[in-house]
């Protein structure tokens, strides 16, 4: 379980985060939406503790996050996923020296065990006999799906998911969207989605949490963010540029 | 205070502010450095592959500079004895300039053009496209696992480089004393001998130790404080090269002083 409680952030001139509260129930999926710019990416990482926030509380299963040491935010950041937007992929290793590295890192496993399992969760994701390629040879939806076994490689009780189909094409979309699904129900993993491709969001969501002018503004299951009369929701996920929600 | 005066102050005192931030950002990250290193220095097969990168693969161009700097300085030292000095200096006077000061120096300069950009590019384009902030997402930590292997990799690979600069600059001196300044093999080698000290070598390999340092610190402070995209790593880069390339030259001076002055003072 994840609680977030008064979370702020100033970028800038901006408050990017101006008092967020959510919680992100174990075993779920909650998909963060919201316009370019609402600060999705910056809540994210708050979460994992790459940024700090300048007021507000963050707890990762009772642990709180914010004034943690380097240590013990290690600690946390172990069991922890994240698939980023363009894969951050290691353009220096191979694709299994990518998946590897975490692995070679923070555990006592050999060589051999390594192999083993870079092999299973490049599987995991649809991805054969791809070790020994560099990530500079690898599609947009390779990629990314380099990127999400990279992230499982350690079996982590959270995954985070930065626009996880920004910029593939609508196969490739559905195929991230099938395998954000099947990490939940394979491994039985809390999820955090940030995007703002509402078929994703439908899809993968278990709850969704529309994030605007730095605040939560919405928060419910799919079928009640296409129910409901809120003016800005409705705008939002119909992508209507007419609404209470200005065009930059 | 008018106006323009009061504007010029707050214009100085702003960049002077900026520039002691700066300073001290990079005094937390040598410090960190130095906290990272005995975890750093387990990974030695980061280690290894950066003393390549630094080392190896600068060595065709630190022999092709420090040739021709041997052969300059044997066509300027014959100009300039012109008749006033013995013959039988040249070598003496070669060594000595080559080991003190153009080893070390020119070594510096050239890696702090070539190794200083490509880290600070390297790890400017890592920091654009997130790779860093992967690092620290897997929960490790950035500064061990990047800059510890580059900067221990060239405080090993400077003094080396400056080793083989300085033979190399020794003997493009003999080749031209010998071929067009009518020195002979002994003569040359006399003066070699005539003259050497060991403390002389011993304070340029001093002075390379810091200026490995000083390169691989200023290419990865710039590199990972790269903002933006393709212009920022460019910005990055010049500005790792031409902060070496001033401070080698500061501390060339500092370190002239504290070796010659106290440490090696007859």
């Amino acid at each position: 379980m994840i609680q977030i409680r008064g979370l702020k952030k100033r970028l800038g001139t901006r408050n990017v985060l101006d008092g967020v509260d959510l919680d992100i129930p174990t075993g779920k999926t909650v998909v963060i939406m919201g316009r370019s710019g609402t600060g999705k990416s910056v809540l994210l990482k708050h979460i994992i503790g790459l940024m700090k926030p300048d007021a507000g509380s963050i707890k990762v299963d009772d642990t709180e996050l914010v004034g943690l040491n380097e240590r013990d935010l290690n600690l946390v950041r172990i069991r922890f996923g994240l698939l980023f937007q363009g894969g951050a992929l290691f353009d220096s290793m191979t694709v299994g020296g990518n998946v590897g590295l975490p692995l070679r890192e923070h555990t006592p496993m050999k060589p051999a065990e390594i192999e083993a399992r870079v092999r299973e969760r490049l599987e995991w994701v649809g991805l054969k006999d791809v070790e020994n390629v560099t990530p500079a040879s690898l599609s947009g939806g390779m990629r990314k799906r380099v990127g999400l076994a990279r992230a499982i490689a350690m079996d982590p009780a959270y995954i985070l998911y930065d626009e996880p189909t920004t910029g593939l094409d609508p196969i490739m979309s559905d195929v991230i969207n099938q395998l954000i699904r099947s990490m939940q129900t394979r491994m039985g993993v809390t999820g955090i989605v940030v995007t703002h491709d509402m078929n994703s969001a439908y899809h993968v969501g278990d709850f969704l949490a529309m994030l605007h002018e730095g605040k939560v503004v919405f928060t419910g299951t799919p079928d009640e963010a296409r129910n409901t009369s809120d003016p800005m929701v409705r705008q939002f996920i119909e992508g209507s540029s007419e609404g209470p929600i200005k065009p930059l | 205070m008018t106006d323009i005066t009061w504007k010029s102050y707050a214009f100085i005192r702003h960049r002077v502010d900026d520039w002691l931030a700066e300073v001290g950002r990079i005094v937390m990250l040598i410090g960190e450095t130095f906290r990272m290193l005995g975890r750093g220095m387990r990974s030695l097969g980061l280690i290894v592959d950066q003393m390549h990168a630094i080392g190896v693969q600068s060595l065709l161009l630190v022999v092709i500079v420090s040739m021709f700097t041997g052969a300059v300085a044997a066509v300027q030292a014959a100009y300039q004895f012109d008749n006033v000095v013995p013959l039988k200096f040249i070598g003496s006077v070669i060594l000595r300039s080559v080991i003190i000061e153009l080893g070390p120096v020119l070594t510096a300069l050239i890696v702090g053009g070539r190794v200083g950009a490509s880290i600070a590019a390297e790890l400017g384009t890592m920091r654009v496209t997130e790779q860093v902030d992967a690092l620290e997402a897997m929960a490790i930590n950035p500064v061990r696992y990047l800059v510890v292997p580059r900067v221990v990799a060239a405080f090993i690979m400077l003094p080396m480089l400056t080793i083989i600069a300085n033979t190399i600059a020794v003997f493009g001196g003999y080749v031209v004393a010998v071929t067009s300044v009518g020195v002979s093999t002994h003569t040359y080698v006399a003066g070699l001998r005539e003259f050497f000290l060991m403390r002389d070598l011993i304070s340029g390999l001093i002075k390379s130790f810091f200026f490995g340092g000083i390169i691989s610190w200023m290419g990865c402070y710039y590199g990972f404080r790269t903002e933006g995209g393709a212009q920022g790593v460019g910005v990055a880069t010049t500005r790792a090269v031409v902060a070496s390339c001033v401070l080698v030259l500061i501390s060339d001076y500092v370190l002239a002083n504290v070796l010659f002055r106290f440490i090696f003072a007859t």
